[in-house]
């Protein structure tokens, strides 16, 4: 199976991601890491619509669709996090605990 | 006229919310206030009576609650006994608030005392005039609050609240029996109208124990409004009201409305030979065991209190030999007589200031007009010839020779005996003898107090003519005449029960004069040689001490048992529960610590998880 070798790039690729998003404390690093987890699902959609049991287009489709949703919502995350920032002087997400009670 | 029936509650009670609304304004007034709504009571009452007299029974109901099929009736009724009944309620309280004109004078509550005694008048003549059992029931709890009110006036004695206190438990535990009858009834006959009531037990619907159970469930009602064997220990404590009060409803009202229960019922009675024979020795036992107790009390008032116990006893013993006409003439003539020694009594006790016998004597050269009531009263009470006591007595002991208990008949004979003993000795140890103080600075009582007293003198002498055996039993032949389910209103009385209570009677005055005016008998050294009898007798046979051994101690233990079951078992368990649920709660709550990245974690080791089970189960 050609497929194989694309999942297991996309698995590696989603645990870095996973870890780095659930174990650093710069916010940058983390959304940097959620864009890796991201491209690990585009990779898996675009193996999947390219050598999948059932194969056609519209996996491909979707990845487009990830790629310009993930632009968007980096810009969102680093507006957010300059706000933070201005007001913290801080990045560190494990000092972003205000709402806990 | 007869349809303005329903207004005669109406008034005092009036009266009851008008004085209490301008308790400070009008306590200048409200003495005449109160007066002028028990002589239009009084008047209004007559007028029925009349109207009733010439028409016969008379009802109107509206209709106040309808359960299913059943309509709860809210009315008035007016047949021979209830009209007797309206008549003597509001003619005695007619009397008590003129004489209280006088013995409450000066009263800084006065206003409040009148605006009770209203509120009592009118719940006692509301009971008299009950069509059903619970509009009855009602106003039995009214005239038992009333009571408790009155009792408890002077609430800033200790003595008068405790008084007021046993008084209200002591008979609601024979009104819980009364409510268990009624409740028995209501659900043995569908109704609660005494007419279905006496139709259906006639008729036999109703089983003979059921019938017996329930007579006696009513009974016990009766046994604690009227002060009857177990029950009687608040009434000698009752005494701490004010003295007309005492008259009123501790002597002449409320206490005999015990007795007017069992007449009310009676057809109930009639059926039941058992309920009869507990009513009968009830009675007798209450009367003799009384009388005992009254013959050696050094208050006034209490030998009082236990001579109105033991004549209720004489009426219910009559009640129970089918001696309804004797149980209600009594009622109806020991109204008059224990009102007037009640009276007469207030009267010593508002020149003295004292209840204490032994502080008193020679007071009839003072207090002429008391004394000459007292002794009227006294007589009238001890069955002296040709007094209104004379006649009812006698036919109480002719109903019971006639029933055939002959052991109950000397019981009678002996508390008639007693009766004038101990009576005898309170008139000759406060009115006669040698004065114990100086009685220069004492006056008789007020105008009013003084017209109340012969009024109710002459009562006590001639009431008794309404039904004697040689001018004719008119107040019989009307109590019965309506009446089907009453066979043989009167008994034919041999002479020599006459004679025998006549001989009973003076035996008790001239032992009483042997005793106390004689001095023929010394009293300490009697009172030595049967030191134990002397103390049993003055502790009230220590019933007291018995209740409060039993009763009171082991509801008081009860309760601390269950106190502590709620402290250590019930509370503990809640307090477990709310521990648990608690501490669940404190540790979810440390989990939610704002850190995201551990959010993140739990929940992919939630998904971990679902897909580990996933995996092993291979499906839902």
């Amino acid at each position: 199976m050609p497929m194989q070798p694309y999942l297991i790039v996309a698995l590696i690729l989603f645990c870095i991601g996973l870890f780095g998003a659930l174990t650093k404390r710069n916010t940058i690093i983390v959304l940097i890491c959620i864009e890796l987890m991201l491209n690990a699902v585009n990779l898996n959609l675009i193996a999947f619509s390219k050598y999948g049991a059932n194969a056609n287009i519209s996996g491909q489709v979707f990845s487009l669709f990830t790629i310009t949703v993930a632009a968007a919502e980096v810009a969102v995350g680093m507006a957010i996090l300059i706000a933070l920032y201005r007001n913290k002087r801080n990045v560190n997400i494990d000092k972003m605990n205000t709402l806990k009670d | 006229m007869i349809y303005l029936a329903w207004l005669i509650p109406v008034v005092p009670f009036v009266s009851f919310l008008c004085l209490l609304w301008m308790r400070k304004a009008a306590r200048s007034l409200a003495s005449w206030f109160a007066v002028a709504a028990s002589a239009i009571t009084f008047g209004l009452t007559l007028a029925v009576f009349f109207a009733s007299f010439q028409q016969g029974t008379f009802t109107q109901e509206w209709s106040w609650l309808t359960i299913g099929s059943i309509d709860i009736t809210f009315g008035v009724l007016l047949n021979p006994l209830n009209s007797l009944m309206l008549l003597l309620v509001s003619f005695i309280s007619f009397l008590i608030h003129v004489y209280s004109m006088g013995y409450m004078k000066g009263d800084s509550r006065i206003s409040v005392y009148y605006g009770y005694l209203g509120l009592f008048t009118s719940a006692m003549l509301g009971l008299v005039l009950s069509p059903n059992l619970l509009q009855f029931y009602m106003f039995w709890e009214l005239v038992g609050l009333g009571s408790f009110l009155l009792i408890g006036f002077y609430f800033y004695k200790n003595s008068a609240k405790q008084a007021a206190k046993k008084a209200f438990i002591m008979t609601r535990i024979g009104d819980v029996g009364l409510l268990i009858g009624l409740i028995l009834l209501f659900w043995q006959t569908n109704s609660l109208r005494f007419t279905d009531i006496y139709t259906s037990i006639t008729a036999g619907q109703v089983e003979a124990g059921m019938v017996t159970l329930i007579a006696i469930l009513i009974f016990i009602g009766a046994i604690g409004k009227s002060g009857q064997f177990p029950l009687h220990t608040w009434l000698p404590d009752a005494m701490e009201g004010p003295t007309p009060v005492s008259a009123l409803i501790h002597a002449a009202t409320m206490v005999a409305a015990g007795v007017y229960l069992v007449a009310v019922m009676y057809p109930l009675y009639m059926a039941s030979a058992i309920a009869l024979t507990v009513v009968a020795c009830v009675g007798a036992f209450t009367a003799i065991y009384a009388a005992t107790i009254g013959l050696v009390q050094n208050d006034i008032k209490q030998v009082l209190a236990y001579s109105t116990i033991s004549q209720l006893g004489y009426m219910m013993l009559a009640m129970g030999v089918l001696g309804y006409t004797a149980g209600v003439f009594h009622l109806f003539t020991h109204a008059f007589f224990k009102a007037l020694l009640f009276l007469a009594a207030g009267s010593v006790i508002h020149a003295l200031h004292t209840q204490n016998i032994k502080e008193m004597g020679g007071l009839n050269k003072k207090l002429k007009v008391t004394s000459f009531s007292f002794l009227v009263g006294a007589l009238a009470i001890s069955g002296f010839p040709l007094l209104s006591g004379f006649f009812s007595k006698e036919e109480i002991l002719a109903a019971v020779w006639a029933d055939g208990q002959y052991v109950l008949f000397f019981v009678a004979l002996g508390a008639a005996f007693l009766t004038s003993l101990y009576m005898f000795r309170l008139y000759f140890l406060v009115f006669r003898g040698e004065p114990k103080k100086s009685l220069d600075h004492i006056q008789e009582a007020p105008i009013g107090m003084k017209a109340t007293m012969v009024v109710l003198a002459i009562f006590a002498l001639g009431i008794g003519y309404v039904n004697t055996p040689w001018f004719g039993t008119f107040l019989g032949d009307w109590l019965t005449e309506g009446a089907s389910f009453l066979t043989g209103g009167h008994h034919s009385s041999p002479v020599w029960i006459m004679l025998a209570a006549t001989i009973v009677s003076l035996g008790g005055i001239a032992l009483a004069y042997y005793i106390y005016e004689g001095k023929k008998v010394d009293q300490g050294n009697w009172k030595q040689s049967f030191s134990g009898t002397y103390r049993m007798l003055s502790r009230n046979y220590y019933i007291d001490e018995f209740y409060e051994l039993t009763f009171v101690k082991g509801t008081r233990g009860l309760g601390m048992a269950f106190h502590y079951i709620e402290m250590y078992v019930v509370s503990g368990m809640m307090d477990m529960i709310q521990g648990f649920f608690f501490s669940i709660g404190k540790t979810g709550s440390k989990t939610q610590n704002g850190q995201t990245q551990t959010y993140g974690a739990v929940a992919f080791l939630g998904l971990v998880l679902f897909m580990a089970f996933y995996i092993w189960k291979g499906g839902y």
